[in-house]
C-alpha cells in the first residue's frame, strides 16, 4: 500500500530549481532512506511533504488523497511527523511537556481548548513514549538542558505522539558521536514494521544499510532509486559523492 | 479609604499585567502597546455611560471592542516578526492616543469627566476584587489547559509546534484577542473607579510600565504579573514623586532584568 506520493514535485528559489520534477513513493511499513550530497534537495523536499514549504509544482499525496494546500499544522494531524536538522525542542518546557504537546493534537481543534493537557492518561502516554526512547529519567528536566544526542530522541518521542502514519526524520544522526548514533538507530530501528519512516541522512556510511530501499539525489533530482547497495554502487551517485570525497 | 483606593488600583493593574502575560508571557508576541487596549474598554464606558447606558451593558461592550481591535492586531502580527511587531504595537498604541486626542466625542485633551461609579464606594472595590480574581482563576485554567501549552509551544518554536499539529496562526489570535479583551475589561473598570479618563493615561509609558512588571516579576509565571503589578504598582503608589521619572525607572529595571535575570525575579532557574 502506498502511504505517500510526490507527483512531479518543483520548488524554485529565486532562480534556483532546490527541487526539480521530483517523483517519490512510499510503501507502508518501509524504511526509506534518502541520499545525496549538501543541496542536493533533500530537506526542501521534506519540507513540501510536511507543508512547511508549497511547491510551485506538482502534488503531495497521501492515502490516495491530495494534501498540497494543507498547512503543516494540518498534516500533521493526519499522521504526517517529522524531526527537524537543525533541533526544534520546546526549550523552556519539560521533556515531558514536549511529548503532552504532541499529545494534545487531538483536543486542539476549537478556538478554546481549555481541557487540562496534564491529564492523568496523557502523563502515562507520555511516560511510555519517553521509556521508548530511554528518556523516561530525565522527564521533569528542562528540554533545553539536555545534550544533543538526547534532544534527538525526544524529537522522536514528540513524532511518536502523534501516532504518525509517516515518520519524516530529517538528518537524526547528524551532530552525533558515534555512540550517540548507534542509540537512535537502534530506537529507529525499534519502530520498524510499525511505523513508515523516510530518512534523510549524510551519514550514508550508518544509515544506508539499515534502510528498505534507497533513493539518492543530486541537484534538485532523483537519480537512482532501489536496492540500498545497487543505489550506492550507481555511476551517478558516485559521481555525485566524488566532490565530497567522504562517506558514499 | 486610601488602602482601599490603592489596592484597587493595584487590583486593576495586575488584570493588566495577567491579560498581557498571555499574550506576551504565554504565546510569546510582544505587546508595547496594551494600554491601548486599557483605553479603549476605559473610553467606551466613559463614553456610553456618560451617555445613559448602564454600566454593565457598558462594560462588556468594552471589553469586546477591545478584542476586537485585538482581533485586527492579532491578524497583522501573523505577518510579522518579532521586532516589526513590537514596533507595531507601539504605533497602535499612538494612533489609538491620537484618536481619543482628535476625535469628537472623545474629549480632547481633557477626556471625558463625570463617569458615573455602579454599586457605591464600597460595592464597586468589590466587583474589581471580583473580576481580579476570575482573571486570575482564567489565567490558571488557561495556562493548565491545552490551549496554554499550545501558547507556550509555539512561543519556543513555531516550526516545531506546527509540526505536531498546532495552528499557529490560530493561537497566536487567540491570545491577543483574550489578552487585549480583558484589558478592555480593566479599563472600563478603571474609568468608572477614577470617573474621569484623558488620552495621556493610556500611554506608550504604561505600556513599558507593564511589560515591564510582568518582565520583573516573571514572564509565563502566575506570580510574576502578579508581584510586578502589585511591587512596583504599589512603589509608583507610595513614591508618587517619583512619576516624572518613573518610565526611566521601568525602562531601566526592564534593561537589568533582561540583562541578569531574563525569566524575571519570581520565574524559575532553567
Amino acid at each position: 500500500m502506498t502511504v505517500l506520493e510526490a507527483r512531479n514535485l518543483t520548488k524554485r528559489f529565486g532562480g534556483l530549481v532546490a527541487v526539480s520534477g521530483v517523483h517519490l513513493r512510499v510503501d507502508a511499513g518501509e524504511l526509506l532512506g534518502l541520499f545525496g550530497p549538501n543541496g542536493a534537495g533533500k530537506t526542501t523536499l521534506f519540507n513540501l511533504i510536511s507543508g512547511t514549504l508549497r511547491p510551485d509544482e506538482g502534488e503531495v499525496v497521501f492515502y490516495g488523497e491530495p494534501i498540497t494546500h494543507l498547512p503543516p499544522h494540518a498534516r500533521a494531524r493526519r499522521g504526517i511527523a517529522r524531526t527537524f536538522q537543525v533541533v526544534q525542542a520546546f526549550g523552556e518546557l519539560t521533556v515531558l511537556e514536549n511529548v503532552l504537546t504532541a499529545l494534545a493534537h487531538r483536543a486542539l481543534t476549537g478556538w478554546l481548548p481549555l481541557g487540562r493537557y496534564d491529564a492523568p492518561v496523557r502523563r502515562r502516554a507520555a511516560m511510555e513514549l519517553l521509556e521508548r526512547v530511554g528518556l523516561a529519567s530525565r522527564a521533569g528536566e528542562r528540554a533545553k538542558n539536555l545534550p544533543l544526542g538526547l534532544l534527538k530522541r525526544l524529537e522522536v518521542a514528540r513524532s511518536l505522539a502523534l501516532q504518525p502514519k509517516l515518520l519524516l526524520l530529517d538528518e537524526p544522526l547528524g551532530g552525533l558521536n558515534l555512540r550517540e548514533s548507534e542509540q537512535l538507530l537502534e530506537v529507529l530501528l525499534a519502530l520498524r514494521g510499525q511505523t513508515t519512516m523516510v530518512l534523510v541522512e549524510h551519514n550514508v556510511r550508518m544509515a544506508l544499510p539499515v534502510c528498505d530501499r534507497a533513493v539518492a539525489m543530486d541537484a534538485g533530482r532523483v537519480i537512482a532509486e532501489g536496492r540500498p547497495e545497487d543505489v550506492r554502487r550507481h555511476p551517478q551517485v558516485i559521481e555525485a559523492y566524488l566532490g565530497e570525497g567522504e562517506d558514499a | 479609604m486610601y488602602a482601599v483606593t490603592v489596592f484597587t488600583q493595584l487590583c486593576i493593574y495586575a488584570v493588566l499585567t495577567l491579560s498581557l502575560n498571555l499574550i506576551t508571557g504565554l504565546a510569546g508576541q510582544v505587546s508595547l502597546g496594551h494600554a491601548a487596549f486599557f483605553g479603549i474598554g476605559a473610553y467606551v464606558v466613559g463614553v456610553l455611560t456618560t451617555h445613559g447606558i448602564p454600566f454593565a451593558p457598558a462594560w462588556l461592550v468594552g471589553g469586546l471592542v477591545a478584542a476586537g481591535f485585538g482581533l485586527v492586531l492579532g491578524s497583522i502580527s501573523l505577518r510579522l516578526r518579532e521586532d516589526f511587531l513590537a514596533i507595531a504595537t507601539i504605533a497602535f498604541n499612538f494612533v489609538v492616543v491620537a484618536a481619543f486626542l482628535y476625535l469628537p466625542y472623545f474629549g480632547g485633551a481633557y477626556g471625558i469627566s463625570g463617569i458615573p461609579k455602579p454599586l457605591g464606594n464600597a460595592g464597586f472595590p468589590l466587583l474589581v476584587l471580583a473580576t481580579t480574581l476570575g482573571v486570575v482563576w482564567f489565567h490558571e485554567r488557561a495556562r493548565a489547559s491545552d490551549l496554554g501549552l499550545a501558547w507556550m509551544s509555539l512561543r519556543e518554536s513555531e516550526v516545531a509546534a506546527e509540526a505536531v499539529g498546532v495552528d499557529v496562526r490560530r493561537f497566536k489570535v487567540t491570545a491577543f484577542v483574550l489578552g487585549t479583551g480583558l484589558a478592555g475589561l480593566a479599563g472600563g473598570l478603571y474609568a468608572a473607579y477614577i470617573g474621569v479618563i484623558r488620552p495621556e493615561d493610556f500611554g506608550f509609558p504604561l505600556s513599558v510600565t507593564l511589560l515591564a512588571m510582568v518582565a520583573v516579576g516573571g514572564m509565563g509565571t502566575l506570580w510574576g504579573p502578579l508581584a510586578g503589578a502589585f511591587v512596583l504598582g504599589g512603589f509608583a503608589q507610595a513614591f508618587a514623586f517619583v512619576h516624572n521619572y518613573q518610565l526611566v525607572l521601568y525602562g531601566l529595571l526592564l534593561a537589568l532584568v533582561m540583562r541578569y535575570r531574563p525569566q524575571g525575579l519570581l520565574g524559575k532557574l532553567g
